[in-house]
């Protein structure tokens, strides 16, 4: 069904308003049930087997000794998981990800699974599990991965990279416009410089869990954190063979998942262990288990070239950019190539992808995927450039920023976007005239991200007292009950309290697209605006049915039913209490597949203080200025505005897997892999624009991972300016920092 | 009859061109025009894209109509976190 969600400039009384999170009283009080919080009659604790090796031949596994322990109801291999994806080159990817098949192809690597009946049996039956391996030479770096003599990671890897030969390159992607050499050739000034980023993971407190249950009518039921119920039901039913009404998947809370629970990792073993105990299986993955065998960020090898003319103007701009995917093909680097460039008008320009696969988990999506390493580059050169031009960093981002009309780096033309409000809006902030202290400098960055919609569905049922229950199949991730709630309440005219909001399971709505993509609010508030009109129809036709009179001649306003020209008038509650005898429960529908979202911009500043003997970086200020289109519930919004750059920041300082000489990851634990803590930050300030998106009723822009992709460009320009030497090298550690003052003086000495 | 550009991978499926003209009121039949001529990017289109018409992005909304004179891209769907 067709509707118009054309931007409508309506006025709100409650969209925008700070009123109360549904959740946080479960939440602080310990009430609310995540992915490990529930339970099932007869359950058995699920465990995995993960390979110690990077890269190793599976010659056999021995799982008798297992089998026949005390407890042990079942273990499995590959061989209970069988191929049946069907040329489906992805899916199978995601099936030998679950599982390997002949090969492990990362330290972590899952090979087998037991399901008993208590933990330490479980971790026994492991032990107990025989695997013959031959170690294969591996590789984990991005660079040394695309040499023509490195291991090979997954034979059936082609692309043109090398034409008929075995690579680990599994794609190349071009974006871009214009003549590049030619805009070169006309640039004043060309800078070119080299990046690294390091793997780093998203950092969900929540681990993820389970509790599967596969009986022998084939029927199914999964418990599980995740940001997708509906992709998890279609997911584990492909791999499993079931069909998607055999399997109900109830998405628990979450405790953070910013892309990583995005993609199955342990849940279809957990099916197969069910399936073969006949039994529940609860799988809950160690925080160990959580950085060597989910979906971190790639890692990083960036070169970037940018030339200006003197008056500060960009004339050709090109990157190369290589991600590391894991054991997997992806698609990370054509993400990165695609944003690369976007915050920017440039007549010529190029940006080239490339897929390289490594000895490492499989990459998944962290919170605007692949672009905040691209800006990590570009933006550090752009700021290199405006200093060598001796031009303010934030007007010289003003003189070259993308506006309306602009043809992106990636393809399209640009409708309304935000990024000259954010960098306007910069230069008036205070934040930018603050005096700075010893040690001490300042940076600035821009970000972009794409944002998308998607298929979404809502039903809104109205009680018999009159409150109304919202049920959505988006997957709360980031306040969307509170901010969904205001959406019903808004359209109904009732009180905020009078809505709740609930999080429907594969079994009780139609198909949601995940909860990513920033698509949250953006797409299930479009639903529910759509569903909240259709019940005022029908509470519309229930008023006239009362007052026997055409439906024509009722509107409705402020929650109730008004007759035209008559003093007369129903309030929901009223028509609600009545509905047995007007013709039944009343509630509205609708399903939509919610297009048209906003391109979102964001610029941050950021103030550090380095100190020179230790190499140790503080943040000492920070600002974040976004546009949301509309700001539906501000505190969610600031909050996502805050939760990025405070993930930007651990990325930018501290956070970094460490893989050893024997491709072992060396630091899967919050010790040794240090996330940003409360006394690590400062306040976040945050400025929230409202530039309105034409293709949503309300304007609502998704503001969920945009606010990740500057911080670690503003964070290297700012420990840049503070030391004395340009950082390029992610994360900008003690021992890194150190070293780039010590080889800079090294520098200087000898060209004195 | 609408020109539509292709951008990155995409143009592969095309023989490399940069735009071709396609026939299509709306995107569902521009789209099936596209595969009809170029089977290569029927699968392409099979497996999931997104399309840009005069700026705006769309993924699944195949009945959107193609205005007179609009611009329309082809390019990769990509994902989210």
């Amino acid at each position: 069904m067709q509707h118009d969600s054309k931007f409508t400039n309506q006025k709100f009384k409650l969209v925008g308003t700070r009123v109360m999170r549904p959740d946080g009283v479960d939440k602080v009080t310990g009430r609310a049930r995540y992915g490990a919080d529930t339970f099932a009659p007869g359950q058995l604790v699920g465990a995995i087997l993960r390979s110690p090796h990077a890269h190793a031949k599976i010659r056999g596994i021995d799982t008798r000794r297992a089998e026949k322990l005390a407890g042990v109801k079942a273990v499995i291999t590959s061989a209970d998981l069988p191929d049946l994806t069907d040329g489906d080159a992805e899916l199978y990817n995601v099936l030998e990800n679950c599982m390997a098949r002949g090969k492990a192809l990362y330290d972590g690597h899952a090979v087998a699974a037991v399901a008993a009946s208590d933990a330490e049996t479980a971790r026994k039956a492991l032990k107990l599990i025989k695997v013959d391996y031959k170690v294969l030479p591996h590789v984990t770096d991005v660079d040394e991965a695309m040499k023509p003599a490195a291991p090979i990671v997954q034979p059936r890897v082609r692309s043109k990279y090398r034409p008929g030969k075995r690579t680990n390159v599994a794609g190349v992607t071009t974006y871009g416009h214009g003549d590049v050499d030619a805009g070169f050739a006309k640039a004043d000034v060309i800078i070119e410089k080299s990046y690294k980023t390091e793997q780093v993971h998203q950092g969900y407190i929540e681990p993820h869990a389970c509790l599967a249950s596969v009986g022998p009518d084939g029927q199914g039921e999964l418990w599980v954190t995740t940001q997708g119920q509906f992709a998890f039901r279609n997911r584990c039913a492909a791999l499993l063979g079931m069909e998607m009404s055999q399997l109900k998947v109830t998405s628990s809370e979450i405790g953070g998942g910013f892309g990583g629970k995005t993609h199955v990792w342990a849940e279809p073993v957990a099916l197969a262990l069910s399936r073969k105990a006949n039994r529940p299986v609860k799988l809950v993955m160690s925080r160990e288990d959580v950085f060597r065998a989910s979906g971190p960020a790639s890692s990083t090898s960036i070169d970037v070239k940018l030339g200006a003319t003197r008056d500060g103007r960009i004339v050709a701009a090109h990157a190369e950019l290589r991600y590391g995917g894991g054991a997997f093909p992806g698609i990370w680097g054509k993400i990165g190539a695609m944003a690369a460039w976007a915050c920017y008008d440039i007549e010529n320009v190029r940006s080239v992808g490339y897929e390289v696969v490594v000895n490492r988990p499989k990459v998944a999506a962290y919170r605007a995927p692949s672009a905040p390493m691209a800006g990590f580059a570009v933006e550090s050169t752009v700021t290199l450039m405006a200093e060598k031009l001796g031009i303010d960093p934030v007007e010289f981002r003003l003189k070259n920023a993308a506006r309306e009309g602009t043809r992106a780096s990636y393809g399209p033309t640009y409708g309304p976007i935000g990024i000259v409000p954010t960098l306007e809006a910069v230069k008036k902030h205070p934040h930018m005239r603050a005096r700075l202290g010893k040690n001490q400098g300042r940076g600035m960055a821009c970000g972009f991200w794409f944002n998308f919609g998607g298929q979404t569905c809502a039903d809104l049922a109205i009680g018999e007292d009159g409150t109304v229950a919202l049920s959505v199949g988006t997957v709360d991730v980031g306040g969307a009950r509170a901010s969904l709630s205001l959406i019903a309440a808004e359209e109904l005219g009732i009180p905020y309290e009078q809505v709740r909001c609930n999080i429907a399971d594969t079994a009780s709505l139609g198909y949601n697209d995940m909860t990513d993509g920033s698509r949250g609010t953006f797409s299930s508030g479009m639903a529910t605006i759509f569903a909240a009109r259709d019940a005022i129809e029908q509470l519309r036709q229930r008023a006239a049915k009362t007052w026997g009179i055409a439906v024509k001649n009722v509107a409705w306003k402020d929650g109730k039913a008004i007759a035209k020209g008559k003093r007369k008038s129903l309030t929901l509650k009223e028509l609600a209490e009545a509905s047995s005898n007007t013709g039944g429960p009343i509630s509205g529908h609708n399903q939509v597949v919610a297009d048209g979202a906003g391109v979102s911009f964001a610029s941050h500043i950021c103030d550090v203080e380095v100190d020179p003997e230790t190499g140790a970086t503080k943040v000492v200020r920070y600002t974040v200025v976004q546009d949301a289109g509309k700001a539906v519930h501000p505190d969610y919004v600031e909050g996502q505005f805050q939760g990025g750059a405070a993930q930007g920041i651990g990325w930018a300082l501290n956070e970094e897997y460490v893989y050893g000489e024997d491709g072992r990851l060396q630091n899967p634990g919050f010790l040794d892999y240090r996330i940003p803590v409360c006394s690590d930050l400062p306040f976040i300030d945050t400025q929230i624009l409202e530039i309105p998106n034409p293709n949503h009723p309300y304007g609502i822009r998704g503001v969920g991972e945009t606010s990740i992709v500057p911080p670690l460009a503003a964070i290297a320009n700012a420990v840049s300016d503070a030391a004395g030497v340009r950082m390029t090298h992610v994360p900008m550690s003690p021992p890194r920092i150190l070293a780039a003052i010590k080889s800079s003086r090294e520098e200087q000495e000898l060209t004195r | 009859m609408p020109e539509v550009w292709f951008f990155g991978e995409l143009r592969d499926a095309v023989g490399g061109a940069e735009s071709v003209r396609v026939e299509g009121a709306t995107i569902r039949e521009l789209l099936q025009n596209l595969g009809r001529e170029y089977p290569r990017m029927r699968e392409r289109i099979n497996q999931g894209i997104a399309i840009a018409v005069d700026g705006v992005i769309y993924r699944d909304d195949w009945d959107q109509p193609i205005p007179e004179g609009a611009e329309v891209g082809l390019l990769s769907r990509i994902a989210g976190g």
